[in-house]
């Protein structure tokens, strides 16, 4: 059975429903990142989930047991914040003993995890600071000591990341996740970044207007977006509208030429228009090879980007961007060429909505 | 080159003379005692005075219970209503400002109807009874001041993370409120308790209408019977009002940076 699960969850802010009916199992020891615009809803699962607000229907259970009415206080969860929440008044060690003195913990007990955790987190040194002595990598990363000081069922992390700088960020991405495995800490990660919840998930929880578009490995998310929410979202992906010719070959009619797809075509029926997404990293320019499909467009548009050159390709109503590498003893493609772009039948895929 | 603005430096300097003339020449005055030469003998007459010491100590006392009753009132209130009632909070400080909108002499009077022996509270009936309807008086006299300092120190953090960090580690209401809440606005509760400090320390109507033995009444009572001790006792009260004022300073200038956006 799952650690941690929601069932039919909803949540109604006076009149406007933000959560539609969530249902979510999350495995002991599992990290779940919850991925979506700004305001699709992932804070106020999370908020739910750590009892700083109540489902409005539903029910919440970690280990088995219904957590929906117990107060935050009683949930034994931890909790990172995007600013950090350091009490200020506290030196580091004091912050992170907090917990196990709330817990009646002894003295000897506590000292000795206080250290342990400044050792995982790789600041022994740091226990008689003060919060605002340090970076903010620093703080919050005694802040994930805090939280897991206590031993908590489960972690929570609320875009944990986002007040920090590039650098620090992708450090932090990785020590998180190391400790997180170390300790098999069933965790949520917030997050509206794709290359942090691609890089550090086991399961990616897609969440789009208060529902869950997706959830899966981040292999399953990035290459077989279940809806177009999601190949949109993951990723840069091209989208183009078409017609289906045949089923039953999977041709499609891009344009006036036609390509054949041979995944998620089932659904639709001949003469039915609809939507097709593309990665930029399966497209490239050059001879139709046998066994492949091929475009004929003009380019539109060059961006030279040092390493890569960003190409935009438009054929007729639709227009794809694909990434060549940088060559130094060859030219760059020049605007209003004509080029004939080519990918593998497998790297179409038909989404389950036309394009609007 | 600027021309030297003089008109700015003529109002400072006007202004000077009219709040510093009038202290200085009290000061001179409350120096010449002994006749023919300045000594600190009406302040040693002062100090000496049993009266002195037991009215100051009195309303001292009575000030720090003003002060303990205020914090423990406001703190809360100002908490929960920001943290949970902010559609309340245009009421609450309109609440608290009505002490500057109501004399004193209204709520005593007010008090003393309310209170008096033949009422359902017979709190005037004694001594004790009495000092704790004038803490409670006091209490009310510098709410204003009390909550606004608060509100501002707790508008200056982020109460309502370091409340659910604290709840997510298992905090109780109590410990949140104590342990993390009210050290974090020490700096303002002490600027209000500063200023609470001063205004018991010099009032006046409420002490002498619920006949208690405060310092007001006694700077009066000198004041109306002797010549050079006031003109020294208004020196004292002065130097205590603005060391309050400058210990406010010290405690609110002296606070480092917060690091939180
Ligand atoms: N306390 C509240 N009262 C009313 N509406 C709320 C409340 N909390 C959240 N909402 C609404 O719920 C929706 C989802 O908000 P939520 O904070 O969960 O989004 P989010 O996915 O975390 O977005 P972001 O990436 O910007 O943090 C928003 O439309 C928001 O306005
Ligand atoms: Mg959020």
């Amino acid at each position: 059975m799952a650690f941690l699960t929601l069932e039919k969850i909803t949540k109604t802010f006076g009149n406007q429903t933000t959560i539609h009916g969530i249902d979510l199992a999350v495995e002991r020891g599992e990290f779940v990142s919850f991925l979506g615009p700004s305001g699709c809803g992932k804070t106020t699962t999370l908020r739910m989930i750590a009892g700083f607000e109540t489902p409005t229907s539903g029910t919440i259970k970690i280990d088995g047991k219904d957590v929906t009415d117990l107060r935050p206080n009683q949930r034994n969860i931890g909790m990172v914040f995007q600013a950090y929440a350091l009490f200020p008044n506290m030196t580091v060690a004091d912050n992170i003993a907090f917990g196990l003195k709330v817990a009646k913990k002894s003295s000897a007990e506590i000292a000795a995890r206080v250290k342990e955790m400044l050792a995982l987190i790789k600041l022994p040194d740091v226990g008689n600071r003060f919060p605002y002595q340090l970076s903010g990598g620093q703080q919050q990363r005694v802040a994930l000591a805090r939280a897991l000081a206590i031993q908590p069922k489960i972690l929570l992390l609320d875009e944990p990341l986002s007040a920090l700088d590039a650098k620090i960020r992708i450090a932090l991405r990785d020590e998180i996740r190391a400790v997180q495995r170390s300790l098999g800490i069933t965790t949520i990660y917030v997050t509206h970044d794709q290359e942090e919840a691609l890089s550090m998930s086991d399961r990616i929880c897609v969440m789009n207007e208060g529902r869950i578009e997706q959830l899966g490995t981040p292999f399953e998310i990035y290459n077989n977006p279940k809806t177009r929410f999601v190949a949109t979202f993951v990723g840069t992906l091209n989208v183009l509208n078409g017609t289906m010719v045949d089923t039953a070959t999977g041709r499609i009619a891009i344009d006036g030429q036609e390509v054949v797809a041979t995944r998620g075509a089932n659904g639709a029926s001949t003469g039915d228009s609809l939507a097709v997404a593309l990665r930029p990293e399966a497209l490239s320019i050059g001879e139709t090879e046998p066994g492949r499909n091929g475009l004929k467009g003009v380019i539109e548009e060059v961006h030279f980007l040092g390493p890569v050159v960003r190409i935009r390709v438009r054929f007729g109503d639709n227009v794809v961007s694909l990434d060549t590498f940088n060559r130094p003893h060859s030219a760059p493609p020049v605007r209003g060429e004509p080029v004939n772009v080519h990918f593998g039948h497998e790297d179409l895929l038909v989404l389950d909505r036309p394009a609007i | 080159m600027k021309r030297p603005v003089i008109g700015p430096w003529i109002t400072i300097i006007l202004g000077a003379i009219y709040f510093l003339v009038p202290l200085v020449a009290t000061f001179e005055f409350s120096l010449r005692m002994k006749r023919g030469e300045y000594s600190f003998e009406a302040y040693r007459v002062v100090f000496g005075d049993p009266n002195f010491q037991a009215s100051f100590t009195y309303s001292a006392l009575i000030a720090v219970a003003a002060i303990i009753v205020g914090v423990l009132i406001v703190v809360p209130t100002a908490y929960i209503v920001q943290l949970k009632l902010p559609r309340l909070r245009p009421l609450v400080e309109f609440i608290t400002l009505l002490p500057l909108v109501i004399p004193a002499i209204v709520l005593v009077f007010g008090y003393i109807r309310m209170y008096n022996s033949s009422s359902w509270i017979p709190l005037t009936n004694s001594a004790r009874g009495t000092d704790f309807l004038l803490t409670c008086a006091y209490v009310t006299l510098a709410l204003p001041y009390m909550y606004r300092a608060v509100d501002t120190g707790l508008r200056a953090i982020d109460i309502r993370t370091l409340t659910e960090a604290a709840q997510s580690l298992g905090s109780s209401w109590p410990r949140i409120l104590f342990q993390v809440i009210l050290p974090n606005v020490r700096v303002a509760v002490l600027s209000g308790a500063f200023l609470t400090f001063a205004i018991v320390i010099g009032e006046f109507t409420m002490a002498s209408l619920l006949n208690r033995p405060a310092f007001g009444p006694y700077l009066q009572l000198v004041g109306a019977n002797r010549a050079y001790e006031p003109a020294a006792l208004a020196i004292i009260a002065f130097i205590i009002t603005w060391a309050c004022m400058g210990l406010i300073q010290l405690f609110g200038g002296g606070r480092r940076n917060d690091t939180r956006r």
